[in-house]
């Protein structure tokens, strides 16, 4: 029997499948189509500490291979989450579920986690930090590695869970920013978050986007997210969740070669729901075709030397 | 909701970018008028959302019209192929809430939905009545399939090639309850002459069963999913 599980900062998965922040919401859609107990946990949406209505529509556009989304964190605000969503998850999910926490300036990141860290539910606080600053000239935390660590610390101070950096892409030196984090305390770093792009209509001649830009997502990018993985694996020695167009058994695979600990599984969620069980289900098999007994030893298994 | 693989009976144009596609398959989770399915196609990578035109216990009817990739490549598929769909998304039209009378008041390819609509209507021994508005006569289509209900039926066009000339609102009687699906300048054109009724919109969507945001939008209870908690609203849902 193929082991599946993995470690992720002192909490057992039972495998390394985590639905990504923002395509699952808060589990329920997905609860009335398959047990999510099997998922090793989901990372749930975005929350603030105070709730969003998110960006006008459109909101998503189509991309090869994937897909541009641009629904500007659109969440209940994290007071609701912990009176309403939280309660809910209890009935339907019975793990602990990784906090998916975005902010606009540190002392909201630090104030939205510091309410979190009271709950049992939560195992991890995944900390993205693709936002802008308004404090900074609406420049995103992740592009700079001194706003990053300064997010990390904030993040820190206010909680005894293990805290993961949620790293964006949108840099030149992915690897500067997850030292950055390391180096400030994080006890994680995940990584990718959406690439920055947009598609123009012709015929009305505007971007199909009403918010002009927005996040790509999808096998589109996977080989940018492993290529980051990869990079980061070799300048930190924190865990790190992989994640960015993966969509099968084998992507997972790469993945956790990479540098992966656990993977997160985001736009395959919305074109198949059913795409986390299947990738789950697909694990053993694969694991036999490569050699592989337990999933675990082949985290960074790529790296020679 | 249900993923479900369909095969394809029949593909057909009705005009000169409209078709009709008649599936076999499961349709067990189809379970009110207004509700869609969400189509995969080859080489695309989100889901395509087509409104249930008509549906029974071997298979359904769609009605789309050729507007871009997806919907060209779903035009030149052939009888026999298969199509994986996520069927039964949406609320639909609640046929309880409407009255004895209702107007269903359709625009270019709004018009499919209304169809199983009118038919479940009369199953519920309601009589309802349809307008139907196109840009031009050469645009028209299922005008004799509503007629053939037995239920009265005007025809609008906006160059008047066909039927009455104008928009749906010109023939629409005041007060009514309606309704309304099609594009959403005429969503809200029939939603100032209307008292009440029942509103189909559409976003273009991420997922189609509630889970990304992509396709909310503001009412007056909050922010809705169009996929989720609609396509259907409620007249005294809408915010403009
Ligand atoms: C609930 C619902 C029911 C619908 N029912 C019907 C129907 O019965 N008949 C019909 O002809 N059309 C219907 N539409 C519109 C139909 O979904 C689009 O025309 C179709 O997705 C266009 O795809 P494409 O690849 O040809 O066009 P493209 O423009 O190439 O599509 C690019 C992307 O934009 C999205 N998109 C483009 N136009 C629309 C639109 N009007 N609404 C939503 N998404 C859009 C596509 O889904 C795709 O993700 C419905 C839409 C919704 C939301
Ligand atoms: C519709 C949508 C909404 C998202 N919302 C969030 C979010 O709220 N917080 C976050 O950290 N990432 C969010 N993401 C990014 C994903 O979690 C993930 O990092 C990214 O999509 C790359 O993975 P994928 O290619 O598997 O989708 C969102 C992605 C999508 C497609
Ligand atoms: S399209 Fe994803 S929530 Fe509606």
């Amino acid at each position: 029997m193929p082991d599946l599980s993995v470690n992720l900062l002192g909490i057992e998965l039972s495998n390394p499948i985590i639905p990504a922040s923002g395509t699952f919401g808060y589990g329920r859609e997905f609860a009335e189509l398959y047990d999510i107990d099997i998922l090793g946990t989901f990372s749930f949406k975005g929350t603030t500490l105070h709730p969003r209505l998110g960006n006008p529509l459109p909101r998503i556009a189509e991309a090869p291979s994937g897909m541009l989304n641009a629904v500007g964190l659109q969440n209940p605000g994290v007071d609701k989450v912990i009176t309403e969503e939280l309660p809910n998850l209890a009935k339907i999910f019975h793990k602990p579920v990784m906090a998916n926490v975005s902010g606009f300036s540190i002392e909201e990141y630090a104030e939205t986690c510091r309410r979190l860290d009271g709950c049992d539910q939560v195992g991890w606080l995944e900390v993205n930090i693709s936002c802008p600053n308004v404090h900074h000239g609406g420049m995103s935390f992740g592009t700079d590695p001194m706003q990053a660590a300064a997010v990390t610390k904030a993040v820190k101070a206010v909680t005894t869970k293990p805290v993961i950096m949620k790293l964006s892409p949108n840099v030149t030196d992915i690897a500067a920013i997850a030292r950055a984090c390391e180096e400030a305390g994080a006890d994680g770093i995940s990584l990718i978050n959406t690439l920055m792009g947009m598609r123009i209509d012709p015929r009305r001649r505007a971007p199909i986007i009403a918010n002009t830009t927005g996040g790509l997502s999808g096998p589109a990018i996977f080989p940018v997210a492993l290529r980051m993985v990869w990079q980061v694996y070799e300048a930190v020695s924190i865990p790190i969740v992989g994640m960015g167009g993966v969509s099968s058994a084998e992507d997972v695979i790469e993945m956790m070669l990479a540098g992966a600990t656990a993977v997160e599984v985001g736009a395959a969620n919305l074109a198949d729901p059913w795409a986390c069980p299947k990738i789950i289900e697909a694990l053993p098999a694969a694991m036999e075709k490569y050699g592989i007994d337990r999933l675990k030893d082949i985290i960074g298994g790529a790296h020679h030397g | 909701m249900k993923q479900v693989t369909y095969t394809i009976h029949t593909n057909n144009p009705l005009t000169q970018d409209v078709y009709r596609m008649v599936l076999e398959g499961d349709t067990s989770a189809i379970t009110a008028p207004g509700q869609f399915v969400n189509l995969t196609l080859d080489g695309l990578y989100l889901r395509r959302p087509i409104s249930v035109c008509d549906w029974d216990a071997d298979g359904l009817t769609l009605i789309y019209k050729v507007v871009g990739q997806g919907t060209d490549q779903l035009s030149q598929m052939r009888p026999g192929e298969t199509l994986d769909a996520l069927a039964g998304l949406g609320n639909g039209y609640d046929l309880a809430a409407c009255p004895n009378d209702p107007v269903l008041v359709g625009g270019g390819v709004g018009v499919p939905p209304l169809y199983g609509l009118a038919k479940w209507l009369i199953r519920a021994g309601k009589s309802p009545s349809a307008i139907l508005g196109f840009n031009r006569a050469e645009e028209i289509f299922f005008d004799m399939e509503f007629a053939a209900l037995g239920i009265p039926v005007t025809v609008t066009t906006v160059d008047g090639t066909a039927g009455l000339r104008g928009f749906v609102t010109d023939a629409m009687p005041e007060d009514a309850y309606v309704c309304v699906c099609g594009p959403e300048p005429m969503l809200k054109a029939v939603h100032k002459l209307a008292s009440g009724g029942q509103f189909s919109f559409e976003a273009r969507m991420g997922c189609g069963f509630g889970a990304c945001m992509g396709c909310t939008m503001p009412t007056v209870d909050g922010y809705k999913r169009v996929c989720k908690d609609g396509p259907v609203l409620g007249y005294g849902e809408i915010k403009w």
